[in-house]
């Protein structure tokens, strides 16, 4: 049994965690929060210089041939630092998008401006309000154009290139399409947490061209989710961490009725909890990670296991966090606001918490069945 | 990553699989005996050959086993039915702390019987009004010449009325604060005067004992520790409580509940295309796996012969409830029929009627939900005890109830 991570993937950990804590504190996610910028530019160009965007990406386009073990333990920290950067979207979805489906021309093409950071992608899925399904898809492909509205698109107004899911005569399509062209207009829209920036995309007859198979759009979205599912599950957890921290540092100095309310088992068992969902989280992580770099059977299993209870886990802590600060919890001026934004961002990404219950249980019925 | 065994523990595990397949209890061996003559029976085996306790040092009974060795053969040994149970608190919470305390001759004269299963142990901590607050116990112990005598009444004490031997604490100065005033012994259960009374329990077994010391003496040389060390020492037998490391874990579960949700309805169509079935059912296994994979690195750390982290002292806080509500969801989806507790009329023999009736107890013995939370609270996360009002008070002045 070795079912840890290796003493140099726990180096990666820690130069990420010195790393993080100078370049990512909280006052930097204050800053895209309140302010104009989209995302915090200077922390990125550092994420891109530490080759973080090439981790998983072959060498021979580039990258650093890494595992995605690797992959988890960086997603872990960003996570915990709650980093105001497009690395989700560019690195687990656009990137792992192109590196399933792509051609070895697309390949060529995108993978080594992926891993430098010269280009920053996206995936454009969401349409509507409520569960997506192929059927309600709206935007179209036809003749190597695309047309219709996508929205919202996380990090779509700062992305250079998008994976788009699109309709077609031969059925659902994912098509890769240069965001830096005339046929595409973008809006920022306003959301839950401004530390991370959305878009709707309008496509008006914008260049495209397919990605993977004509018709496969919908499996290979569905295979794309299983496994970005691992990498924001880490992320997740590590911010689910942070949450708790916060709870228990503060709940350590505050004083209520002559003592600490870190001494009422009203906090102590809450918190207690919060480790509890946040252990079980990191178990399927270890085993969607695991399952990823391994390209195993049991992936989508694994990846909901993983994504399920991470989300869980995220929102039990983010929101406790804040209830275990009182009011002040509640204040701007505070950080508690930040983990209980992200939390939702992340737990709805890629789908919400119903959809990966739901894949949960039909992926264990297609093992059984098999 | 990777689940495998190293060279070397694939090795002993195949020695293990080996031998547990050529010496398993057969069902004619078995059929005329009581549970307790059939886990007699197999621990007897297992020691002849060296399988017993292998974690203890060979002079005691044991192999001088590595822990991940240990995890190893249970793996192994969970693989078949076989009687177990009645030496667990023996070999796993009395044994560690008589190695600690007690002296070289007392070990080994009583180590060897102990893995072998010829004694059989109990352990005698719990009284009316010290249960989660343990240290709050009142049964004293007053010395008389080389004996001490003791009066007073324990509970919940499982297997007292098989049992050949007990470590129990007990109250030697009242006057001292709570924690001070407590000595630890080990006694002979056949001693005069020890009472024991069966407790009929919500699940119908009746494991568990209540048992009354009426001026019973115990020899000074059965004390381990000094006179008021007790507290000390009865840390080294709760702290041994078996960590849950690797085990399958029986009653309900996801596998029964999800077969469970394929055979009964829900309207006009099987439990399993409800929706709402499927999500609960996801919970569930989340559960499940992460208490596996959490397991798992714990594994890790053992077959690197290193120290697990903290993270399995989630198990039963996590496991107990969970039982006790896929139970409840069972009997539910179940409908009225869910009411019918015989095994000739249940779905899984009664297991799930069985189950439902267990877990409140799953839930409260070694340690509540309530104590379980304080401990992560307080041993992982690093918060503050609960304020003390008895703290630094004499025991005799601490207010009671009675």
């Amino acid at each position: 049994m070795n079912f840890e991570f290796s003493d140099e993937q726990n180096m990666l950990r820690e130069q990420a965690q010195t790393f993080l804590r100078a370049e990512c504190p909280p006052q930097a996610v204050r800053q895209v929060l309140d302010g104009d910028a989209p995302f915090d530019r200077g922390l990125w160009q550092k994420v891109v210089e530490m080759g973080w965007t090439a981790t998983a990406i072959p060498e021979a386009y580039d990258g650093l041939g890494l595992s995605y073990l690797e992959l988890s333990v960086i997603a872990e920290e960003l996570g915990r630092a709650l980093a105001p950067i497009p690395f989700s979207s560019s690195v687990y979805l656009a990137t792992e998008a192109i590196l399933m489906a792509g051609s070895e021309a697309q390949k060529t093409a995108w993978l080594p401006k992926l891993a430098s950071g010269a280009v920053i992608g996206c995936l454009a899925a969401a349409e509507t309000s409520g569960q997506p399904t192929a059927g309600k898809l709206t935007v179209q492909f036809e003749n190597g154009k695309l047309t219709g509205s996508k929205r919202p698109v996380a990090d779509g107004d700062v992305a250079d290139l998008a994976v788009v899911v699109a309709a077609s005569a031969d059925g659902p399509v994912l098509c890769l399409t240069d965001l830096n062209q005339a046929g595409v207009a973008r809006s920022g829209i306003k959301t839950l947490d401004p530390s991370r920036s959305h878009a709707e995309i309008r496509f008006d007859q914008a260049e495209a061209e397919v990605l993977g198979g004509l018709g496969e759009g919908w499996h290979l979205l569905q295979a794309l989710y299983d496994r970005a599912a691992v990498l924001f599950a880490w992320e997740q957890v590590g911010g689910s961490e942070t949450a708790l921290e916060m709870a228990k540092e503060y709940s350590l100095g505050r004083f209520a009725f002559g003592r600490p309310i870190a001494t009422y088992q009203a906090i102590k068992h809450k918190l207690a909890q919060a480790y509890v969902k946040n252990t079980l989280a990191r178990g399927n992580c270890y085993y969607g990670a695991w399952a990823l770099s391994t390209d195993a059977e049991d992936l989508p299993i694994a990846a909901a296991s993983a994504r399920v209870s991470a989300t869980q886990a995220y929102y039990y802590a983010s929101k406790e966090n804040i209830q275990t600060h009182g009011g002040m919890g509640f204040t701007w001026e505070f950080d508690c606001q930040f983990p209980y934004r992200r939390s939702k961002l992340l737990a709805v990404n890629i789908g919400s918490e119903a959809i990966w219950q739901e894949k949960l249980i039909a992926a264990i019925e297609a093992q059984r069945a098999a | 990553m990777d689940f495998n065994d190293t060279a070397q523990e694939a090795a002993f595990r195949t020695e293990v699989q080996t031998w547990l397949t050529a010496n398993i209890p057969s069902e004619a061996e078995l059929q005329d005996l009581d549970y307790i003559q059939r886990a007699k029976l197999w621990q007897k085996r297992k020691y002849e050959a060296g399988w017993a306790c292998i974690r203890w040092p060979k002079a005691h009974g044991g192999r001088d086993a590595s822990a991940i060795e240990q995890v190893i053969f249970n793996q192994e040994e969970a693989k078949f039915d076989t009687p177990d149970g009645i030496f667990s608190i023996g070999q796993g919470m009395c044994a560690p702390t008589m190695m600690t305390w007690a002296t070289d001759d007392q070990n080994e004269r009583f180590m060897p019987p102990l893995a072998s299963g010829e004694e059989v142990w109990c352990q005698l901590f719990s009284e009316p009004a010290g249960g989660s607050d343990l240290a709050a116990l009142r049964t004293k112990a007053v010395k008389d010449g080389d004996d001490w005598v003791v009066n007073g009444q324990k509970i919940w004490t499982s297997g007292a009325h098989y049992s050949d031997y007990g470590v129990l604490v007990l109250r030697t100065d009242p006057d001292l604060p709570k924690h001070q005033g407590l000595t630890y012994f080990f006694l002979d259960m056949k001693s005069p005067g020890i009472d024991i009374k069966p407790i009929r329990q919500i699940s119908g077994g009746a494991n568990f004992n209540e048992v009354y010391f009426n001026d019973v003496r115990i020899p000074d040389a059965q004390r381990l520790g000094a006179v008021g060390q007790g507290w000390q020492v009865a840390l080294t037998t709760l702290m041994n409580e078996r960590a849950s490391i690797g085990g399958g874990g029986g009653g309900v579960n996801f596998n029964s509940v999800f077969e469970l949700a394929q055979t009964v309805d829900l309207g006009d169509r099987p439990a399993i295309e409800d929706p709402s079935v499927r999500r609960k059912l996801a919970d569930w296994y989340v559960q499940e796996s992460g208490l596996k994979f959490t397991g798992y690195r714990s594994m890790t750390a053992l077959s690197k012969g290193e120290i697990p982290g903290p993270e399995n002292s989630i198990g039963k806080l996590v496991g107990a409830p969970k039982q006790q509500d896929m139970a409840s969801f069972a009997l539910d989806l179940l409908d009225q029929a869910g009411i019918i507790w015989d095994e000739a009329h249940s779905a899984n023999a009664g297991l799930f009627q069985a189950t439902y009736m267990a877990s409140p107890g799953l839930r409260i013995a070694g340690g509540t939900d309530e104590i379980m939370a304080n401990i992560i609270a307080e041993r992982v996360l690093g918060m503050p005890q609960d304020i003390r009002v008895d703290k630094g008070i004499p025991f005799s002045e601490v207010p009671t109830a009675s």
